[in-house]
């Protein structure tokens, strides 16, 4: 084989680059969905816990347009409960740690939504 | 096979067939969203109008310590903070006769009416120009004749404050939370950001909690809010008992806020 040796190498490189991560983490106890604070009142948020899991981003866009736009402020659920449509004054009363809820899973995931840039989190703001 | 042009054409027709067939079932499936079996509503105890306007009695409301209670409790719900210098954000604020009423060129005016101060906000203007220069839609005009905003959309190249006659737009050239008494934020409503333009929006959210803007429930009974449409409203019978101008009506903008001289 003409150039054997180098091809050899490069792919012996290759292939221990490719792996590297999997080498890095051989061993280590596998992802763990973070223990979040649940709110101490209530047991049952506004729809299901695995519904809000993975849908509550979509479901908080609708929000702001139905109540900015469309000025209907009013949220019925699929079992028929009203809630006011409120980030701050629904959502945050129940869930009334940021840090313990949100943050959780936002850091563990690496994502950093821009909502409190704005709104106010249920602990309050310090300088 | 015989792979010919005649069996190409079936093919491709029958797949077109099958896909007009097949394609709108599968987009009902795949529409199945955030809130298919969920939907919003109407706030029940919410104030609903046709047409949103408001009547300053200047005649009450006619000095800066008679202003100064009305911008108090604006900025304190709306968390609008109190910045020193040029870049200071308002919500409502006073001014002069001459300020405010720039197209009335009278000389020697009454007395009375010349040392006035006079309650100056958003005019929700039945043709905002803000509304129209709006590049992505942040400021809206809704139906009920609120020009208000979504700041999530607004990118701040304050178009909209070149736009506005009445200087009602402030931009949040820092952060205002700099600005802000922390301990003293209004928890139910947020603040803004850096980079955002901001103004009155007529307390879209007091309206539809049943309760009526911030200003008017603390000028007790100066500032008048009501339906313009409906003949037999608040404002409908000040504008009828009493003199009244709006500003810069020139421009055609149609504002929605009158003052009783």
């Amino acid at each position: 084989m003409q150039y054997g040796g180098k091809i050899i190498t490069g792919l012996v490189i290759f292939i221990g680059l490719v792996t590297f991560p999997l080498a890095f983490n051989a061993g280590k106890a596998a992802y763990s969905q973070p223990k979040l604070k649940m709110p101490a009142k209530e047991k049952e948020c506004i729809e299901s816990a695995a519904f809000m899991r993975k849908e509550h981003m979509q479901l908080l866009d609708s929000w702001r347009d139905w109540a900015l736009r469309d000025g209907k402020r009013t949220f019925v659920n699929s079992k028929g409960k009203s809630f006011n449509i409120s980030l701050q004054n629904t959502c945050m009363k129940c869930h009334d740690n940021k840090a313990e809820f949100c943050d959780k899973c936002h850091n563990d995931a690496a994502v950093s939504p821009y909502c409190w840039d704005c709104h106010i989190q249920p602990e309050g703001l310090k300088k | 096979m015989n792979q010919n042009r005649r069996h190409f054409l079936k093919f491709v027709g029958l797949s077109a067939a099958a896909g007009l067939c097949f394609g709108p079932v599968r987009g009902l499936m795949a529409s199945g969203g955030p809130a298919a079996s969920s939907a919003p509503a109407e706030t029940a105890a919410g104030l609903r109008a046709k047409r949103w306007a408001m009547v300053v009695d200047t005649r009450v409301l006619n000095s800066a310590e008679t202003i100064k209670p009305l911008v108090d409790v604006c900025h304190s719900q709306h968390n609008v903070p109190d910045i020193p210098g040029n870049k200071n954000i308002k919500w409502i604020w006073g001014a002069p006769f001459h300020e405010a009423f720039t197209d009335m060129n009278t000389n020697y005016l009454a007395e009375g009416v010349e040392s006035r101060q006079y309650v100056l906000l958003c005019n929700h203007c039945d043709n905002a120009p803000c509304v129209r220069v709006c590049p992505t839609k942040a400021t809206y005009r809704r139906p009920d004749g609120i020009v208000t905003m979504d700041y999530h959309r607004c990118i701040g190249c304050r178009y909209c404050m070149a736009g506005c006659p009445y200087g009602s737009r402030s931009f949040n050239f820092g952060e205002p939370r700099l600005n802000l008494d922390l301990a003293k934020l209004n928890k139910e409503y947020p603040t803004r950001m850096r980079g955002v333009v901001e103004k009155c929006t007529f307390c879209v959210e007091r309206l539809e909690a049943g309760k009526v803007p911030a200003c008017v429930e603390a000028a007790k009974g100066a500032l008048l809010f009501g339906d313009l449409t409906d003949s037999g409203s608040e404002v409908r019978k000040a504008l009828r008992g009493n003199f009244t101008i709006r500003r810069k009506p020139s421009l055609g903008t149609e504002p929605s806020v009158y003052y009783i001289i």
